[in-house]
C-alpha cells in the first residue's frame, strides 16, 4: 500500500478544487497518512468473488409518472446566488484568458 | 470557570419543560395547558441556558409562536391534525427549512436561506408542531463531537466542559437540557445515537430508506437517515410515525407502510418479554470499552433476562472491518457531494487575492478553502484519493465488497436473534477539545454505530446509567433488521420501564441544574439574564 505524500495531498486538493495553504499542507498530510494507515487493513478482508454492495437498498430504476408539477421560480432559484444579472447566476469567467 | 446557578422562568414554563412530548399532549388534549404556553416554556428555556449549552445555531421566535397559535386555534375548533399537534420541536441545521437559515454548521453556507422546506421539515408542519429553530452540528455533519461547527461547539448539558456527541450534538443537547421537548437529528454513522448516549437521552436511526431524504444535505447518500430525538421511548414513537413513510421525491424511500410504533413502544413498557431473543454481539463490547459503560450494559442485560427474554451470543467477524469501510465510503460519497458547493449558485464566493479576473476554478478553490473547515478537507481529500483511478479497486472498490460481508453478518445473526444489542458508544463523553487533532482516535467514538448505517439496518439508543469512573451517562443500543423497528420499540421500551423503576425516575433527573447565567466575566454579556 502506497504512503501518502504532502505533494499528492497537494495534487488531491487540486484535483478537489481547495485551494490549501502551506500550512494546511502540512498539518493535514500527515493525519491523512495515519488516516490511511488505520484503514488500510480492508485491503485483505474480501474475496475476489464477494459482490459490492453500493447500497443497502435493492432498489433499481425508481420512476415518477412523466407530469408537469409546480417546481421553484427563477427569483428562488436565485434568491441564494452570490451574484445575479437579468435574472441569471452570474459567474467568473470560465474560459482562459486569452479566450 | 464557574458557571453561575439560579432558578429560571415562570412556575407554569418550568414545570411544563420538564414533561415528556406524550405528558404535553395529554395535557393539551386535557386543556390544561396550550400549545402557546409550552412553546412560550421552551423559548424561555432556550433565553436562559442556552447561553451557556449552545445546542441552537438559530431561534424562530416568532415562527414558532405563530405556529403554536394556529395550532391552539385548531385544537378549539376541534381539528388537531396529528397526535403532536402543538409539541415544539428543534431541528438539526442539514434539514433545508423555507424562510429559516440552513448552514449545515459551515461558513460555506452562511447565511444560506432554502427556498423549500426538506420533506421531513413539511411533514412536521403538516402535523401541526411549531419549529423552534435549527440545532448546533459538527459540519456537514462530520464529526463525532459539534466540536467542528463553524459557530462553535456545543456543550453537554451533563457537564458543560464535555462533548454532546456528535454530529447531531445540538439536537441531543437541546433535549437533554429541557430546551426542546422533541428534536430530529440525523444518523450516518451514530450521530442520532451515540450523541443520544452520551446526553442521556432517547436516540433512533429508522430503516434506511424509512424517512425522506429530501432537502436534507447529503454527507453519504447511502449512509444518512433522518430520525428522532427525545427523552422517552414513546416520544421516540409518536415522532417517527409523524416523520416516517413513502415520499415520490426521494428515490431511495421505502414504498412500504412503517410497522405499529407507537403500540410497540406501549406494549414493551407493560414488560412482558418472554419469547424475545435478544443477541449480544461478541464483537462490539469488552476491549476498548470503558469499564463503566460495560457495567452499564450488563446490568441492563440481566434486567431484560428477568423480563423474560433468552439472551445468545452472535458474533459478527466483519464488523471488526466496519471502521476502515466506513471511512472509505463515506469519504467517497462526501467528496463527491460536497463538490456541489462550487460558489457559483449559492453559499459562499471569496475572490482570490493577488490575482486578476480570476477564473471561476480560481473562486471555487478560494471559496472552498475559506468555506470548509479541517475535518471537511481532510475527508474530502481522503474520498478523492479512494476514488483516485489506480486506488479505486484497492480502497472504495475493497470497502463496497466488506459491506456486503457486514450485511451478510447481521442476516446471520438476526436468524438467531430478534433483536441485537451493544453498548451504544465505547465511551462516556469526552472533554471538549480532548480528541480535536487526534481524527483517528474520535471516529473510534462511532465503532459501534457504524454497523447498521452500512447494512441500512434500524438502532435506537436508550440511557442506561451512569458509569462510576465519571458518574456520566452511558447509552443502550438495539438494532432489528430493515423494517423491523417495531421490535426496537418494544425492547427499548421493556428496558426503559425496567431501568427507571430502579432509578425511580428518569436518569435525566440526575443531571446537574442548568440555570441561568449570573456572573460571566470573560464571555460576551449581552445574552446574559440574572
Amino acid at each position: 500500500m502506497p504512503e501518502i505524500t504532502r505533494a499528492q495531498v497537494a495534487h488531491l486538493a487540486d484535483l478537489a478544487r481547495i485551494d490549501l495553504s502551506d500550512a494546511e499542507l502540512d498539518h493535514l498530510a500527515p493525519q491523512l497518512a495515519v488516516i490511511l494507515d488505520s484503514i488500510k487493513s480492508i485491503n485483505d478482508v474480501a474475496a475476489e468473488d464477494v459482490p459490492p454492495t453500493s447500497h443497502a437498498l435493492p432498489l433499481t430504476n425508481v420512476f415518477r409518472d412523466d407530469v408537469v408539477r409546480p417546481g421553484l421560480t427563477a427569483e428562488e432559484a436565485l434568491s441564494g446566488a452570490p451574484e445575479v444579472e437579468q435574472r441569471r447566476f452570474m459567474v467568473p469567467r470560465i474560459l482562459g484568458e486569452e479566450a | 470557570m464557574s458557571r453561575g446557578v439560579v432558578s429560571t422562568g415562570s412556575a407554569d414554563g418550568s414545570e411544563l419543560i420538564r414533561r415528556t412530548a406524550s405528558e404535553l399532549a395529554d395535557l393539551l388534549a386535557a386543556g390544561e395547558t396550550t400549545s402557546t404556553e409550552i412553546t412560550r416554556g421552551h423559548l424561555d428555556r432556550i433565553a436562559d441556558v442556552d447561553p451557556d449549552v449552545h445546542a441552537f445555531l438559530y431561534v424562530d421566535t416568532r415562527g414558532a409562536m405563530a405556529a403554536a397559535e394556529e395550532s391552539d386555534e385548531r385544537r378549539a375548533a376541534g381539528g388537531i391534525r396529528s397526535a403532536l399537534d402543538g409539541i415544539p420541536i428543534a431541528v438539526k441545521d442539514i434539514l433545508a427549512t423555507k424562510g429559516l437559515p440552513t448552514t449545515c454548521g459551515s461558513k460555506i453556507l452562511e447565511g444560506w436561506v432554502p427556498p423549500y422546506d426538506a420533506t421531513l421539515v413539511a411533514a412536521l408542519k403538516d402535523a401541526g408542531l411549531p419549529i423552534l429553530g435549527k440545532t448546533n452540528m459538527d459540519e456537514f455533519a462530520m464529526g463525532s463531537s459539534t466540536e467542528h461547527s463553524a459557530y462553535g461547539p456545543t456543550h453537554n448539558p451533563w457537564d458543560l466542559d464535555r462533548i454532546p456527541g456528535g454530529s447531531g450534538g445540538g439536537s441531543a443537547a437541546a433535549v437533554a437540557a429541557f430546551e426542546a421537548p422533541l428534536a430530529i437529528g440525523t444518523d450516518t454513522g451514530g450521530s442520532i445515537r451515540q450523541p443520544a448516549a452520551v446526553t442521556g437521552t432517547v436516540g433512533v436511526k429508522p430503516t434506511f430508506g424509512g424517512v425522506s431524504r429530501y432537502g436534507l444535505v447529503a454527507l453519504a447518500n447511502s449512509l444518512d437517515q433522518a430520525g428522532p430525538v427525545t427523552r422517552t421511548i414513546l416520544d421516540a414513537a409518536l415522532l417517527h410515525e409523524v416523520i416516517g413513510g413513502h415520499d415520490p421525491l426521494d428515490s431511495t424511500s421505502i414504498d412500504k407502510p412503517l410497522p405499529p410504533l407507537v403500540e410497540a413502544a406501549r406494549q414493551g413498557a407493560s414488560g412482558d418479554m418472554r419469547g424475545v431473543r435478544v443477541g449480544v454481539v461478541t464483537e462490539l463490547g469488552g476491549e476498548g470499552y470503558q469499564a463503566g459503560v460495560r457495567e452499564c450494559f450488563e446490568l441492563s442485560l440481566s434486567l431484560l433476562v428477568e423480563a423474560g427474554v433468552e439472551v445468545v451470543e452472535v458474533s459478527c467477524p466483519n464488523f471488526v472491518h466496519a471502521l476502515a469501510t466506513y471511512y472509505l465510503i463515506l469519504p467517497s460519497e462526501a467528496s463527491s457531494n460536497l463538490a456541489k458547493f462550487d460558489a457559483m449558485r449559492y453559499g459562499l464566493r471569496v475572490l482570490p487575492e493577488g490575482i486578476d479576473n480570476p477564473s471561476a476554478e480560481d473562486v471555487m478553490r478560494a471559496s472552498r478553502d475559506a468555506g470548509f473547515g479541517d475535518e471537511v478537507k481532510r475527508r474530502i481529500i481522503l474520498g478523492t484519493y479512494a476514488l483516485s483511478s489506480g486506488y479505486y479497486d484497492a480502497y472504495y472498490g475493497q470497502a463496497q465488497k466488506v459491506r456486503t460481508l457486514i450485511s451478510r453478518d447481521f442476516g446471520a445473526a438476526f436468524e438467531q436473534a430478534d433483536v441485537l444489542v451493544s453498548p451504544t458508544a465505547p465511551t462516556t463523553a469526552f472533554r471538549i477539545g480532548e480528541k480535536v487533532d487526534d481524527p483517528v482516535s474520535m471516529y473510534l467514538n462511532d465503532i459501534a454505530t457504524i454497523p447498521a448505517n452500512l447494512a441500512g439496518v434500524p438502532g435506537l439508543s436508550l440511557p442506561n446509567g451512569l458509569a462510576h469512573e465519571d458518574g456520566l451517562p452511558s447509552g443502550f443500543q438495539v438494532l432489528a433488521p430493515a423494517m423491523a423497528e417495531d421490535r426496537i420499540y418494544r425492547v427499548g421500551a421493556a428496558l426503559e420501564t425496567l431501568l427507571e423503576k430502579q432509578w425511580d425516575g428518569p436518569l435525566l433527573d440526575r443531571a446537574p441544574e442548568l440555570v441561568a447565567r449570573v456572573v460571566e466575566p470573560v464571555e460576551t454579556t449581552d445574552r446574559a439574564s440574572a
